[in-house]
């Protein structure tokens, strides 16, 4: 059965569907709903909720929580992202599992409170110190974040990593119908590795700090056959009218979903334009994006930013094909029409 | 003629048989051993989970024999309240020095006492950054030289100490707030006792526990360790006082 | 009677068990350097005067010495 529901509180909902135990945030717009539903829903099922200090505080929330095997999740925005970095890259070194969902608004710097893209690259490419590069998921409306939201947990708990999901202030506040699975008790599966009291066992250390450099080392290459294993099983895409596509629109999220509308409206006029639009942002596509544009001639990429995904479909591409470029900062949002307008200049 | 004797002082199981890499002398070592044999007292090894800082200390996860965690530097109290609230049934403790807690960590400090978290939290005082070479710490005292203080500590540009469980104490969700030492044997015992009451406090659900040690640093003061447990006495315990700054009723039905 | 057994090899001079003694002077610092480099504490005590308090063992930090104590009865008895 679906329910009408604004794209923040489906993210909570969602969590708890998946048996989150337990969720630590902080107040930042667009996102705060995230919270606020949290704050009431949690303490009616049980489990854990706090407002805490700051998203230094949130985050280290989290990591504690993770530690001990329990399922964990926070959600912030660009700013409070920023803050987060260094708990990332802690949480990452230490092999343990959360969920961290970016609300994306206008940057840098405290920038504003409309949808943006802007953080592209520094959730894809680390964000935080150090070697290593978590996997990203983006959805585009409010079903699929619920999904991926779902998704993400799970593959937390199977490469023992943060998993984060990229959405934006559009999706945070719109409100759509969605359908979750049902509740259940959460489960709490036996980690070997967590920290749950030593009995009957020798005593768990979770921990990145490995001081001398083999040892650090050895940690680095456990962490990159991890990310090996994600590039290698953990691409996800979709195509749309992409038939006999000759200009390929590349865009994620909030930014799909209008050039959808626009490709729609295109077509209907007869161009023969299609749209690629990933769902993994870590690990990219690159490879189906290159088959995707076999026979194209051009493409199109389309963000809220000054283009941050630009650079990975130059990768894909290997300079065959020329690349266009359509993006708005600032927390502008272009409606289908501005984009239709930039495709037909292509033609 | 040899008479029977017992044993009556031995590593507690608690703590790790292992050479710790302290300095000589340091109080760290006693305050490791103190928990140790709370530890052991109260029977909660095996549900207890420690959580060290980044400072001296950033190893004590090789000299406990419990669960522990690397926290980031004055993070503990905030990766001590995640894991409180998923996990009550634990007992869990940070363990954190200057910098760690009265420097970068002082939000989380502060709230997880605010929030009233069940969690203890031990704190070394020994003014000055020790893991990182010598460094002016909040609780440096005026005058007092360390690497980034060459001339002494000028109050007019450096700012004043701060004293940790004044602060602490005056906020509601805090049910334990003392300032002990170990300079000579007999504080030793009281800091002892204080450790377990603050254990006790936690097991019992009264609120946020914290136990300050006024403690020394041999090597950063550029004394030998009996020098420096006398600055211990004469110039720290002076400016640092001991005392009960907050001790909640129930605490004392415990 | 009470004595104390220190670990030679894991002592690392810092000689905070020689100056709490009651007795006054029944642990004292070594002439000879341990394995790490460090003048350790020696037990003297030829006239049997260690009570077994423990008061050294309280504030060495690194679980040197080991205190074995003679029960009242049997010291009396």
């Amino acid at each position: 059965m679906k329910t009408l529901m604004k794209g923040n509180e489906a993210i909570a909902e969602a969590a708890i569907r998946a048996g989150c135990e337990a969720y630590f945030g902080y107040p930042i717009t667009p996102q705060t709903e995230v919270l606020e539903y949290m704050s009431r829903r949690m303490p009616e099922l049980g489990r854990a909720f706090v407002q805490a200090e700051s998203e230094l505080g949130a985050v280290n929330m989290v990591y504690g929580a993770a530690c001990t095997g329990a399922r964990v999740m926070t959600t912030t925005s660009s700013p409070g992202y920023s803050l987060m970095q260094e708990g990332v890259s802690y949480i990452t070194m230490s092999f343990v599992p959360c969920v961290i969902v970016n609300i994306m608004r206008g940057g840098p710097g405290l920038g504003n409170i409309q949808p943006a893209q802007g953080d592209y690259f520094q959730m894809t490419k680390g964000g935080g110190h150090g070697d290593y590069s978590l996997i990203v998921l983006a959805p585009s409306t409010v079903q699929e974040t619920v999904d991926m939201i779902i998704e993400a947990f799970d593959l937390a708990d199977k490469y023992r990593q943060p998993v984060t999901v990229i959405a934006d202030g559009a999706i945070g506040q719109i409100m759509e119908p969605v359908e979750f699975p049902e509740l259940q008790e959460p489960e709490r599966p036996e980690h070997p590795w967590a920290l749950t009291g030593a009995k009957g066992r020798d005593k768990n250390i979770v921990t990145s700090l490995f001081l001398g450099a083999q040892n650090l080392e050895r940690e680095n290459l456990r962490l990159q056959e991890i990310v090996a294993e994600i590039k290698a099983n953990e691409v996800r895409y979709t195509e749309y009218m992409m038939d006999g596509a000759e200009i390929v629109i590349v865009a994620y999220g909030t930014a799909g979903r209008i050039v959808q509308t626009a490709v729609k409206q295109a077509r209907a006029e007869g161009i023969p334009v299609g749209l690629f639009r990933p769902i993994s942002m870590f690990p990219f596509p690159y490879e189906p994006l290159a088959r995707a544009t076999e026979n194209a001639k051009q493409i199109l990429v389309v963000e809220l930013s000054a283009g941050q995904m630009i650079e990975d479909v130059r990768l894909a591409n290997c300079e065959r094909l020329p690349i266009s470029f359509f993006g708005k900062m600032g927390g502008v949002v272009p409606l289908p029409d501005d984009v239709l307008a930039e495709i037909k200049k292509l033609v | 003629m040899t008479q029977e004797t017992e044993l009556v002082f031995s590593r507690p199981e608690s703590l790790s048989d292992v050479i710790t890499h302290y300095c000589p002398g340091c109080i760290h070592g006693i305050v490791h051993r103190l928990i140790a044999e709370v530890m052991d007292e109260l029977g909660i090894r095996e549900r207890t989970v420690g959580i060290a800082p980044v400072g001296c200390s950033v190893l004590a996860y090789n000299y406990f024999e419990c669960d522990f965690a690397e926290a980031a530097h004055g993070r503990a109290p905030a990766m001590a309240t995640g894991m409180k609230r998923v996990r009550p049934e634990l007992v869990i403790f940070t363990y954190q020095g200057d910098g760690d807690l009265a420097s970068i960590g002082t939000n989380e400090v502060v709230h997880a006492a605010a929030r009233g978290e069940n969690i203890t939290t031990v704190f070394i005082n020994n003014a000055v950054y020790g893991m990182t070479g010598g460094q002016m710490a909040p609780t440096t005292l005026p005058g007092m030289v360390t690497t980034s203080s060459p001339y002494g500590r000028d109050v007019k540009v450096q700012g004043y100490p701060v004293r940790v469980c004044e602060l602490i104490s005056q906020l509601d969700g805090a049910a334990y707030v003392v300032r002990r030492t170990a300079y000579k044997p007999a504080e030793v015992r009281k800091l002892r006792k204080a450790l377990k009451t603050a254990f006790q406090v936690q097991m019992a659900g009264l609120g946020f526990s914290l136990v300050e040690v006024v403690s020394n640093c041999p090597t950063n003061w550029g004394m030998t360790p009996t020098e420096s447990l006398k600055f211990v006495e004469e110039r720290m315990v002076p400016y640092y006082p001991l005392g009960d700054y907050r001790v909640k009723d129930e605490v004392k039905d415990l | 009677m009470s004595h104390i057994v220190i670990d030679q090899d894991r002592c690392k001079g810092c000689e905070l068990c020689t100056i709490v003694c009651p007795q006054g002077d029944l642990v004292q610092m070594a002439d000879q350097f341990n394995v790490k480099g460090y003048r350790p504490s020696a037990f003297v005590d030829p006239d049997g005067k260690c009570t077994g308090c423990a008061l050294c063992a309280t504030m060495c930090p690194d679980m040197v010495i080991t205190v074995y104590r003679t029960p009242r009865k049997a010291r009396t008895g």
